[in-house]
């Protein structure tokens, strides 16, 4: 067998969530992945915001595309469905597989190649529509398992680990995401689980489509000096607008922090994700605002990290569609077939 | 003047509309067919465009046939060229004796015309501008206006007409009015100026019974509606966007919750096929019934993802309205092309299930049957129309239901029976049939989960690449494709009035040609024994009667001879013993090409020595 399981073994003393789960109940297999790869730190950071959400694991379906990051929803969520679709494609397939069951959570897992270039379009077209899911993008400028060739989101100027120098532009996805409507936009670095772990837990509250994009350095392939994506560039080059915190309880919430200095956003589901401001000034309501700053610290050569944008009234592709709130999937006979008096009127109306 | 006897003949021609795109004419010939069904004789008619929008011809050709035939006839009885960029070629068209109605408000000189026809001429446009000076009216009346005159001319009762008008503008008193004025116009005109009624007649008679008029693609989309098809998502493409649409349509009608009006189903244009495909097998995947509809190139985009359904065993329904290629071929044009290419659709060692409606009651049988299908196989499976079915209206059979009918989803494992300790393995072959369990995504907090790939995995659906377990899987999915043979309809045979050595295999929208064809050729003294198939993997009596005939002709409307490639690839068949009669121009298959292409060989086999005969 190619695969390996981890051993069940759990530590008497491990702490527990709400629902009484502990870390373990939220992990997958063991990653086949690069020691170092980045993906492995958003694989953690997804199993700690799935822990502290208290989520039921079985109710979340985790779907990615092709490549080492779309491999990764194996190594998380041991206990739900996880589906490895086809190159780029993840978008749709979730679009689906939402629509059939708008009661589940939905991750999308991509890399830089896959949604930057052959799923470019499913990505743009699914955040458009506003699908209720989390999108997490590992991106690492580079096609990891094809083996370091640039990808779409290699920045202009950046070196390959041969030496080549990059010379197409940069598709920045988050600038994009906002562009399309996405109602929850941010970036993050896989070596900053402090601010990964609760961008995700506020992503997976929020309903709308929400998007992520995580620097991941690629271990192999992509993370030497002239990379933009290796992990000391990131480190270098990181501006961080907020860090943040996802209040779920009903009760109400004490910050600690200075106010003028904390943001409280409410999601429709209650939750509250607390915004402590690193850069006094920004308002992540702002989407034009957003896509600005966006612009002006990028050509500074600065990676602005945070919660970019949100809109806490969204509304997701269900509302647009305005389907019912049973899941279309466990609709039967009685609810769907018309039945044959009608159709006898339709043949009479046909004559 | 004519030469040749005009042509007479009560319930039993064709006539031809030229017309030009967006004049508005479409509706008026429709409502000439629909008259003539009301007069209780049956017809057969045809959209022929071009694929463009506006301004290039149109025809519509309308099929009178008393004895029910369905398919295309061939030939012109009476031509009503109301466009003259393609009159030439109009007038070419029209059977010797035949007739030509067109609009003399500009005289034409006598050698436009054939001396073998008669030549009507009524001045549409001068009747026309007498009486309307809005220009959208003048256009859209003179449609009326002529159907008006042929109504005299064809002996039809104008009282059928003002019905259908009524039935049309129901509620709208000032157009219903003013359309009975314009129809009345052209009658009156004809009945003054001209020898009325001519050779061909309308008469009254009794044929029709309690059958519909639909389209197939409408049809096969009420399938989907009855079927349980929660999900579409398409991508626009002729000749299949009107069966999102007609779904759509459907849906908004009948699939909503009484109680708070809101929607039981969810209807997505993609961005493109590859989304459309993608979104149908991820909502498959996740337990709900879903569709898309295509043709030929969003076959070929869809066919990685098809790949995905076969390997990974996750049900999909595929309804393709095939049209000409290759690549953009003619699109506004008919074929049955799509057979091989959707059979072995995608890379490596694939099968598909096809399914063959020969009209628009099975179109929408099949449809219904084929969610079942997907769910029972955990396949793709594709309804095979072309544009013949798809877009044209045909005469069938009432539309039925079982209200007692239940849907078949497939062997689902529950919670339920996780909890019962029932081993859960997605690619176990529990009860040899080939066809494993599946469980929905959500179903139990410990049990039952598992990772869907396109990559090979063991039995439990563990990636792995060990050659057995690949072999193994492969092999299961060659099971289950024979299971296939007795889920799918069977074909259909009937034989030949004494015992013959000669058989021919047929499918899908030929199948009223081929009906006709064999009266033709009977009165030419060739016996027959037909199949019909009607599913691909083909059931075990195809291979018997394979094995019954000496020479199988096998009729189809593609180069290739598709379905005899097919036929000789499962079957392991003597090439030689199957004899392709292929039309493949775009237009529809006619009775008159099949009994002609079969009574030829037919009489050649005859007076030749078989070697020299098959060489
Ligand atoms: C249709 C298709 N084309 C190409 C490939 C080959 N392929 C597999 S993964 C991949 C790129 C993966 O890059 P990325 O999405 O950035 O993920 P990473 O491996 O870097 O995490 C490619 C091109 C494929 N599987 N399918
Ligand atoms: S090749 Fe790169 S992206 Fe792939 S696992 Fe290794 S480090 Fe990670």
């Amino acid at each position: 067998m190619t695969y390996i399981a981890k051993p069940k073994f759990h530590h008497p003393g491990l702490k527990k969530n709400e629902l009484g789960y502990t870390h373990r109940d939220y992990e997958g297999k063991i990653s086949t992945l690069c020691a170092g790869c980045g993906h492995d730190s958003i694989t953690a950071s997804i199993i700690e915001a799935c822990y502290e959400l208290s989520i039921e694991p079985h109710r979340v379906a985790k779907i990615s595309g092709i490549g080492c990051s779309s491999k990764t929803p194996d190594y998380f969520l041991g206990n739900s469905h996880g589906f490895n679709s086809v190159h780029g494609r993840m978008p749709s397939v979730l679009t689906g597989a939402n629509l059939a069951n708008r009661d589940l959570i939905y991750l999308g897992v991509s890399g830089d190649g896959d949604s930057a270039s052959i799923g470019f379009g499913q990505f743009a077209h699914s955040i458009r529509r506003g699908v209720n899911m989390t999108y997490i993008v590992e991106n690492n400028g580079v096609y990891g398992l094809t083996k370091g060739q640039f990808s779409a989101t290699a920045d202009r100027g950046s070196k390959s680990k041969k030496g080549v120098t990059n010379t197409d532009n940069a598709i920045d996805l988050v600038a994009i995401a906002l562009q399309l409507g996405a109602t929850f936009v941010a970036r993050s670095f896989s070596g900053d689980k402090a601010q990964l772990v609760p961008l995700i837990a506020a992503a997976i509250r929020h309903k709308g489509a929400s998007f992520i994009d995580v620097i991941s350095p690629c271990i192999a392939f992509n993370n030497h000096a002239g990379s933009t994506k290796s992990f000391d560039y990131v480190r270098e080059h990181n501006d961080a607008v907020n860090r943040l915190d996802v209040l779920v309880g009903r009760d109400p919430i004490s910050v600690d922090y200075a106010p003028g200095s904390v943001q409280v956003v409410e999601q429709h589901d209650g939750s509250k994700i607390a915004l402590r401001k690193l850069d006094a000034d920004y308002d992540p309501h702002d989407r034009l605002g957003a896509m600005t700053f966006l612009q002006k610290h990028s050509a500074k050569g600065q990676i602005v990290t945070g919660l970019l944008y949100v809109d806490p009234d969204a509304e997701d592709l269900h509302e647009h569609l305005n389907t019912v709130e049973t899941p279309l999937n466990r609709l039967e006979a009685d609810d769907l077939c018309p039945g044959s008096a009608v159709l006898d009127k339709i043949n009479a109306s046909l004559r | 003047m004519s030469d040749k006897k005009p042509i007479s003949s009560v319930n039993d021609f064709v006539v031809r509309f030229a017309n030009v795109n967006g004049s508005g004419s479409a509706s008026a010939n429709e409502l000439f067919a629909r008259a003539i069904l009301r007069h209780g004789v049956p017809v057969s008619p045809r959209n022929i465009f071009p694929s463009n929008i506006q301004g290039l011809p149109t025809w519509y050709e309308v099929r009178v046939t008393e004895a029910g035939h369905l398919g295309a006839r061939g030939g012109v009885d009476m031509m009503v060229a109301m466009n003259p960029q393609t009159w030439d070629k109009d007038i070419a068209g029209i059977e010797q004796g035949g007739y030509l109605f067109y609009d003399s408000t500009k005289p034409m000189p006598s050698t436009k015309f054939r001396d073998d026809i008669t030549v009507i001429g009524v001045p549409l446009t001068a009747i026309t501008n007498s009486t309307y000076t809005d220009p959208r009216q003048r256009q859209l009346f003179k449609n009326i206006i002529y159907l008006g005159a042929l109504c005299a001319l064809l002996d039809m009762d104008p009282k059928v007409i003002e019905q259908l008008i009524g039935e049309q503008y129901k509620g709208k008193e000032k157009l219903l009015s003013s359309n009975v004025h314009a129809l009345h116009l052209g009658r009156d005109w004809a009945l003054q100026n001209l020898k009325c009624p001519i050779g061909l007649r309308v008469k009254k008679a009794d044929k029709v019974g309690d059958r519909i008029f639909i389209e197939g693609n409408s049809a096969a989309a009420l399938g989907a509606v009855y079927g349980g098809a929660t999900v579409c998502a398409w991508y626009p493409i002729t000749p299949s966007s009107s069966v999102a649409e007609a779904f759509t349509s459907h849906c908004k009608k009948y699939r909503h919750d009484p109680a708070t009006g809101k929607a039981r189903y969810a209807i997505v244009q993609g961005e493109d096929e590859l989304a459309s495909i993608g979104i149908v097998i991820g909502a498959s995947w996740n337990g709900a019934r879903a569709f898309t509809a295509t043709s030929g190139p969003g076959i070929s985009l869809m066919t990685e993802f098809i790949g995905l359904s076969y390997f990974a065993e996750i049900p999909a329904v595929i309804m393709n309205i095939q049209r000409a290629g290759p690549s953009t071929g003619m699109p506004t044009r008919t074929q049955q092309c799509d057979i091989i290419a959707c059979a072995y659709a995608s890379h490596g060692d694939t099968k598909h299930v096809l399914l063959f409606p020969e009209d628009p009651a099975e179109a929408f049988e099949f449809a219904a049957a084929a969610f079942d299908l997907a769910e029972r196989l955990q396949t793709t499976i594709f309804l095979m129309l072309d544009l013949d079915i798809g877009m044209n209206h045909r005469l069938c059979r009432p539309l039925k239901w079982d209200d007692a009918r239940q849907y078949d989803r497939g062997k689902v494992m529950t919670t339920e029976m996780l909890d019962e300790g029932r081993d859960f393995g997605r690619y176990l072959d529990v009860d040899g049939d080939g066809i494993p369990y599946r469980t929905y995504p959500g179903t139990h907090p410990t049990k039952g989960s598992y990772f869907t790939r396109g990559t090979s995995r063991d039995r439990y659906a563990r990636y792995s690449e060990e050659g057995t377990v690949y072999a193994d899987n492969m092999q299961r999915l060659v099971r289950k494709f024979e299971t296939a043979q007795d889920l799918v309809p069977r074909p259909l045979q009937a034989n030949a009035e004494r015992p013959t050595k000669y058989g021919v295999i047929y499918f899908g929208s030929t199948a009223p040609a081929m009906d006709e064809a064999i009266g033709l050729l009977e009165a030419r003294g060739h016996q027959l024994d037909r199949l019909r198939i009607r599913a691909f993997p083909f059931h075990s009596s195809v291979a018997s009667f394979l094995a019954e005939h000496d020479f199988v002709y096998v009729v189809e409307q593609n180069r290739d001879s598709q379905l005899r490639q097919l036929i000789v690839n499962e079957n392991g068949i003597d090439p030689v013993r199957l004899v392709p009669i292929v039309h493949y121009d775009g237009s529809p298959i006619t009775a008159r090409f099949i009994a002609k292409a079969i009574g030829d060989h037919q009489d050649h086999l005859k007076v030749t020595p078989l070697r020299k005969a098959v060489s």
